[in-house]
């Protein structure tokens, strides 16, 4: 990071994708944990925090990646913020005319995105130094990838905690839910399960690497 | 909300809705900074501190823009007062321990994305606390973070010394124990009122 002039980063799909695998913010980077554990007791909250997490990021990253030559060093993360802030904002007059359901139903979480550490985390590290169009595609993959930590989570705990997905009833009807999947100690154990099942593919992943690269390279 | 006790509002931020287990507030120091009892308690008590004083700031601010009519500005005011109270920590500390400063490394500055206390600001907007009770009411978050952060610690300075399977190691293993504590909190509920 000491230099000045920042490489700027090709177009193409591997911009998106990072994002949605690579680097997904949720499983990889463990950012913004708060809100993945806290809104996904069911599926529906979990697709609407996802989807205006996923907006906040976008136009954010947009406006700082334009204003990036403008903003002083001194003063980035502060700029930033405020920046964020005014975006939240929208959402959460946006969210509260669309369903007020909704809006109780997520509570301050919609208002808590502003503390979300992917955002800042995207601004500071991606959008500070990339031109416009790729910091829009990677926020975008990197929306992309909450959404789908945030919906994993959500399904499982919605399925195994109230036996239904987005409201169906979907496990046979003399299934016991399990109750504590959608108490907050469910949130931390579904999640943890996940980031085990991740561990283990990548173990495989590099033992087989290891088999196939041959004893000399392994040891 | 105006007849609830100070003692209530302690015990309900402190154990009963606890920021970290109950409500999911301040995930990532608690999974950052967990990992020695020392660091730990400095940081529960750093994020204490910046509580009390964006709590007293967040009081006046909404006492304001509510008088002014310009309730649209909250937040933006909140997370910039939050901002400075840190700063102001962080030059705090720096002066008084650079040891300490750099033992907590960067989730100094990073209280500031630390939603247990931007969420505290807001909680005590919603419930409309008068000012002793806000200020009764971030002491207690504040406590309650401390505590989960401590004995988050002391569990994983144990966990240290276990012998655990290689992949389940690191986030997996925290988020479980976790999982485990914030059960144990939930003993408590039968002592508070309403979720929130």
């Amino acid at each position: 990071m000491a230099t000045l002039r920042h490489q700027q980063e090709k177009l193409g799909l591997d911009t998106f994708l990072r994002g949605l695998w690579e680097e997904n913010p949720v499983f990889v980077m463990l950012l913004g944990m708060c809100p993945v554990l806290a809104v996904t007791n069911s599926t529906m909250n979990a697709i609407a925090m996802g989807l205006a997490t996923t907006f906040v990021l976008v136009a954010s990253s947009g406006l700082i990646s334009l204003l990036r030559n403008l903003i002083p060093k001194q003063v980035r993360i502060a700029s930033y913020i405020v920046i964020i802030a005014t975006f939240v904002t929208v959402v959460d007059y946006a969210i509260q005319a669309i369903s007020l359901d909704l809006y109780n139903a997520l509570g301050a979480f919609i208002q808590l995105i502003v503390a979300n550490c992917v955002i800042l985390g995207r601004a500071e590290a991606y959008a500070s130094k990339q031109r416009l169009h790729t910091t829009l595609v990677n926020s975008l993959g990197m929306g992309a990838g909450f959404t789908v930590a945030l919906l994993a989570l959500g399904t499982v705990r919605e399925v195994l905690g109230n036996g239904t997905l987005l409201g169906f009833q979907v496990m046979p009807a003399n299934f016991e839910p399990w109750v504590v999947m959608i108490l907050p100690p469910g949130g931390f154990f579904v999640l943890g399960s996940w980031l085990l099942l991740f561990a283990y593919i990548r173990q495989r992943q590099d033992q087989r690497v290891l088999e196939k690269g041959g004893v000399s390279d392994a040891r | 909300m105006q007849g609830e006790s100070l003692g209530f509002i302690f015990l309900n931020a402190a154990v009963v809705n606890n920021f970290v287990l109950a409500l999911f507030l301040g995930i990532c120091p608690f999974l950052g900074v967990s990992a020695k009892k020392e660091t730990a308690w400095n940081m529960g008590l750093a994020t204490l501190f910046v509580m009390l004083v964006s709590s007293v700031s967040a009081y006046g601010i909404n006492w304001l823009l509510t008088e002014l009519d310009l309730m649209f500005l909250r937040l933006i005011c909140y997370i910039a007062v939050i901002a400075s109270a840190v700063q102001l920590v962080e030059m705090f500390i720096k002066k008084f321990s650079p040891s300490l400063f750099r033992s907590l490394g960067i989730f100094l500055p990073l209280i500031t994305t630390n939603c247990a206390i931007l969420g505290l600001a807001l909680f005590q907007t919603a419930k409309e606390y008068d000012f002793l009770q806000s200020v009764v009411y971030a002491l207690g978050a504040g406590v309650g973070f401390t505590l989960a952060l401590l004995l988050m610690s002391g569990l994983r300075e144990k966990l240290e010394l276990a012998e655990v399977p290689a992949v389940s190691q690191g986030a997996a293993m925290s988020l479980m124990l976790a999982g485990l504590l914030s059960l144990a909190f939930m003993g408590f509920a039968g002592l508070g009122g309403s979720h929130g």
